[in-house]
């Protein structure tokens, strides 16, 4: 299915190419900065806090990785196999109330 | 189940090229599969067109105008001069731009956004490929655009759309997280990840009691829209795309063919998420006189109307409003029902051969349901209470402070008048 739509999309690229006008400029060519010229280097800092959700995303990503098994038997498992995974899903949420009470949530 | 129209269909002509191709198996198994992913593509895009058409003209419906009824009569081809202008406008494309990376990142984001369709059930046994772990592989599909996104911004060479990738990665991830958290009770209760046991489950089917899990699950429900509706970028979360903002997000530097490679992605993932919400929750194709797909199109329409009047309704809201509901609402909230679930689960059971073997209460499939839909209703509302609270409390500690701040102004402007007389 991947390659499939990968060909159709492809194939729409190569017909829209051939269909369209090619006049290149310089004016055209240039990096868009609300229509001045641009001024400094493209790459800005890359701010911290972009990594911290990242990081704490992989981490409950992880999480729901490791949950699926669980759900997927959930109906042969017996209360005592629950009890151990809903304590794995405390720990995990004692991470991210850790995490809120570290302030390391905030959007600054 | 009853007439099935596009079985009724795709029987023969399977038939035909597996008669055909009989010399090989794997050939007939890779045309078949072939076929049917260019016609999923294809109907994809066709409703991708009508989506558009019938977004714009909802939308001006609400902001008390009419809407595009010019290209046609009434309107109605207005997507085909949408198509006809994407193809022949020019693609400029900056000098310093990275060649690569960027012609790449839209046709990667236009191809998983089609992938995401090959695990959704159209009909009973109808369906792209029988996977068993389909709800992952629509939560693995949807990461896979995420990695375009950044792969266009970087490439475009511009800092716009470097910060635009930025924001809207985070936001992507960010809601990625109550998504997948929502996702585990349903399949708890069904005992597989794949969609067609899904939609059984909530149908007549094999003694099951045919509950759609929205009755089951309310908050789970709820809080699946809201991240599909933040996943996909859409109103009221469409703070990529504010032109005010940041120019336009990660497609600054795209236009013509690619540009709506983007919009085709934007508006694909739109619907997937739609038919994901209604197989998921609302039943998929169950429904009891009319052919399965219909009951699929009916209610998918719907769902995606609702996404429509929310988008004409709503404001947007601000980047840190966005992270702040996700992280200190949303995945709090579906950690504490996903525990409260599984301990239900397993304390009040449905049938006699449940307690049997793991043990338990029964109270049969409705009495489940019940408990489900209460406990459920108990975490949103409690929830909602709380956050409710916070607000209150920090209204309350502002409002302090403009009064002492107002006072203090009122004693300056009055000891200046002093002075100054």
């Amino acid at each position: 299915m991947l390659v499939t739509a990968g060909l159709l999309m492809g194939v729409t690229l190569l017909a829209a190419s051939l269909l369209r006008p090619k006049k290149p400029s310089a004016t055209k060519a240039d990096t868009y900065e609300c229509g001045i010229e641009t001024v400094g280097d493209t790459w800005v800092q890359f701010r911290v806090q972009y990594y911290i959700f990242a990081l704490v995303f992989v981490l409950f990503s992880v999480e729901a990785v490791l949950l699926f098994p669980i759900a997927v038997a959930y109906n042969a498992l017996p209360l005592y196999s629950v009890l151990i995974a809903v304590l794995f899903i405390i720990i995990l949420l004692e991470a991210i109330v850790f995490a809120w009470r570290k302030g390391v949530l905030e959007w600054n | 189940m009853e007439f099935n129209i596009i079985k009724f269909i795709v029987d023969p002509i399977d038939g035909f090229i597996r008669n055909l191709l009989g010399f090989s198996p794997l050939l007939g198994d890779l045309v078949t599969m072939g076929l049917a992913a260019v016609v999923i593509c294809t109907l994809a895009a066709l409703s991708f067109m009508a989506l558009t058409y019938a977004e714009r003209k909802i939308v001006a419906r609400i902001q008390d105008r009419i809407g595009p009824n010019q290209a046609g009569p009434f309107g109605l081809l207005v997507p085909l001069a949408d198509g006809i202008k994407m193809f022949t406008k020019e693609d400029t494309t900056p000098r310093a731009a990275d060649r690569g990376v960027f012609n790449a990142a839209p046709l990667i984001i236009a191809t998983f956004a089609l992938a995401g369709f090959a695990v959704l059930p159209f009909s009973p046994g109808i369906v792209g490929t029988a996977l068993n772990v389909g709800v992952l592989y629509t939560i693995a599909i949807g990461s896979g655009s995420i990695i375009a996104i950044i792969m266009a911004g970087w490439g475009s060479n511009n800092k716009y759309a470097l910060l635009g990738a930025f924001r809207t990665v985070a936001q992507l991830v960010g809601y990625e997280v109550p998504m997948i958290l929502n996702l585990l009770p349903i399949v708890a209760l069904t005992g597989s990840m794949s969609l067609m046991d899904v939609v059984y489950r909530q149908t007549l089917a094999n003694g099951n009691p045919g509950i759609p899990f929205i009755v089951y699950f309310p908050f789970c429900a709820l809080v699946y829209l809201i991240s599909g509706i933040a996943e996909t970028g859409r109103s009221p979360f469409d703070l990529l795309e504010a032109e005010s903002e940041i120019v336009a997000g990660f497609h600054t530097e795209y236009s013509g063919m690619k540009f709506a490679l983007f919009f085709l992605g934007e508006y694909v993932n739109a619907l997937a998420v739609a038919i994901l919400f209604v197989t998921i929750f609302l039943g998929g194709f169950a429904g009891p006189v009319l052919p399965p797909v219909v009951w699929l199109l009916i209610k998918c329409a719907l769902v995606f109307s609702l996404f429509i009047w929310l988008r004409g309704t709503l404001p947007r809201v601000r980047v840190d409003q966005m992270h702040d509901l996700n992280w200190k609402f949303l995945v709090p909230l579906s950690i504490v029902n996903l525990v409260i679930m599984l301990l239900i689960g397993k304390i009040f059971v449905a049938t006699e051969a449940t307690q049997q073997a793991t043990g338990g209460i029964v109270v049969g499939y409705y009495g489940q349901a019940a408990i489900f839909a209460i406990s459920n209703l108990v975490v949103l509302f409690g929830g909602l209470a709380l956050a409710a609270r916070a607000g209150r409390v920090r209204r309350l500690a502002d409002e302090k402070i403009m009064a002492a701040r107002a006072e203090q102004n009122q004693l300056a402007a009055s000891r200046a008048i002093a002075v100054g007389k």
